[in-house]
């Protein structure tokens, strides 16, 4: 087996990636994210919608986590912070949040200076950052140290068929090797509770899930009504699905068969290793961001109907469920689980799949990575006021 | 390279069909062989391995999924008309 390399954190983490962050507090200074981006591109550059105008105590919290979580990630070598000012989380309120981050920090506010000079001054530390981060060497890494998130989304008929058995291999041969796997998505548990609680380490995780689970069927009850149904819709059964068990169920194999360690709230660290489930919802946009807030330093993400998706600081890998979109859509996809059935194994294309990974580990950038196809978004509970 | 329905799991006691198969093919697939495809099955859609009797469990991903409503030949496309939920009764 080839060996991994990675970038050693002061908090012992490791990193699979050295960026430079340039993170919005706010969606105003969205603008001033834009043109550090244009001025440094090797910058990992992300602005979003967020960081105000929402002041419900659980949205707080998830804003607060998100935020600092992608300080924190252990594939983050350096940050700068571009804040507004009288945001709800401007960089005094983040600041105790992160100021044990333990990595190089420089905080810039717009209404300090204008919009022009922060971006100026923006790209100068961003640059100077950049030169910094180079000079740390990657170290030796072991796959204890690795946490693995298994996504899925634009899924089509064989997504559970093919790519998330696929990274269900994978997932298994990793928490054998000693690392830790996390899928969240609660929505698409829906039906398979009973299924997931049995292979719960303990009756306090069993419980968990069962409420998580139970919760993510009541609000879909909530907000769609009589449409609740359709969580398992006409097309899913055009697909051959009958059940939303059978539905589920091809969803969570992607987290393979090894007993559940812990349930982690969206976007918190696990504090187990193994299989962690993540209660988190089922749009992927949303579920990515709480993943790697939770610390997880690379991703596979299945598709079968094709979407480009990625995250800004997470190498995501693409696992096309049919050849005919892996072909359609062959500058996004990384690994073509459509080959299962025409002939390959699950055991060669799992052995394909952590060769992959191996290599994405040691800097091998994935398509997503390369087209640049950040997306970045998170949960919120209740609608901007 | 023939194979045309696949087996997720080896407790399964149905498999997924590859592509549409018509009645009379030869269903082919890791540890599945020596039966005929029984009716048309459209594909992705489920396969009976074995046959089945009235009430009984389902099983993909390893796991009960449904329970059926009547006898399932063995070849014999499974799906909403001869299953049902197993906790939400039609």
């Amino acid at each position: 087996m080839t060996e991994m390399t990675g970038y050693l954190r002061p908090d012992g983490k490791v990193g699979v990636r050295n960026h430079v962050l340039v993170l919005a507090t706010v969606s105003c200074v969205n603008g001033v994210i834009q043109r550090i981006s244009r001025e440094v591109p090797e910058a990992v550059c992300v602005p979003h919608a967020f960081g105000c105008g929402r002041g419900g105590p659980r949205d707080l919290q998830i804003l607060f986590r998100i935020l600092s979580g992608m300080v924190y990630h252990p594939n983050v070598g350096a940050v700068v912070l571009i804040g507004l000012g009288c945001e709800v989380s401007n960089t005094k309120n983040l600041s105790p949040l992160i100021k044990d981050c333990g990595k190089p920090l420089e905080i810039l506010n717009v209404q300090e200076c204008g919009s022009l000079k922060t971006a100026q001054k923006g790209a100068e530390a961003a640059h100077r950052l950049l030169t910094a981060v180079k000079t740390q060497p990657r170290v030796p890494i072991s796959w204890d140290q690795l946490l693995v998130a298994m996504e899925c989304g634009g899924s089509d008929a064989m997504s559970g068929v093919t790519a998330n058995p696929a990274m269900g291999a994978v997932s298994d041969w990793i928490v054998e090797k000693g690392g830790t796997v996390i899928f969240g998505e609660n929505t698409e548990m829906i039906g398979t509770d009973h299924v997931l609680a049995r292979r719960a380490k303990d009756e306090q995780v069993a419980e968990r899930i069962v409420q998580m689970v139970n919760r993510a069927d009541k609000l879909a009850h909530d907000i769609m009504g009589n449409m609740a149904g359709l969580v398992i819709s006409p097309g899913n059964m055009d697909g051959g699905m009958s059940t939303i068990a059978e539905k589920s169920m091809g969803c969570i194999f992607k987290g393979g068969s090894t007993t559940i360690n812990q349930v982690v709230d969206y976007g918190d660290p696990p504090t187990e290793r193994g299989l962690i489930l993540q209660d988190g919802p089922g749009y992927d946009g949303d579920s990515m961001a709480g993943l790697a807030a939770s610390g997880a330093q690379v991703m596979f993400f299945s598709t079968g109907r094709g979407t480009p998706a990625g995250f800004p600081i997470l190498p995501v890998i693409k696992v096309a469920s049919n050849s005919r979109i892996y072909e359609t859509m062959k500058d996004d996809m990384d690994v073509n689980a459509g080959t299962l059935g025409e002939g390959k194994s699950r055991e060669e294309i799992r052995e394909e799949m952590i060769d992959l990974l191996t290599r994405v580990v040691n800097g091998q950038k994935t398509k997503a990575e390369v087209n640049g196809m950040d997306v970045f978004t998170f949960m919120t509970v209740h609608p901007p006021f | 390279m023939n194979d045309n329905v696949l087996m997720i799991h080896s407790r399964d006691n149905v498999a997924v069909a590859l592509r549409n198969l018509a009645p009379g093919e030869e269903a082919k697939g890791k540890g599945v062989a020596g039966f005929k495809v029984f009716n048309e099955i459209p594909a992705s859609h489920k396969i009976a391995l074995r046959d089945l009797g009235p009430g009984e469990e389902i099983v993909k991903y390893g796991e009960v999924v449904a329970v059926t409503t009547r006898e399932i030949k063995r070849g014999e496309w499974v799906h909403t008309h001869n299953l049902e939920s197993k906790r939400w009764k039609k």
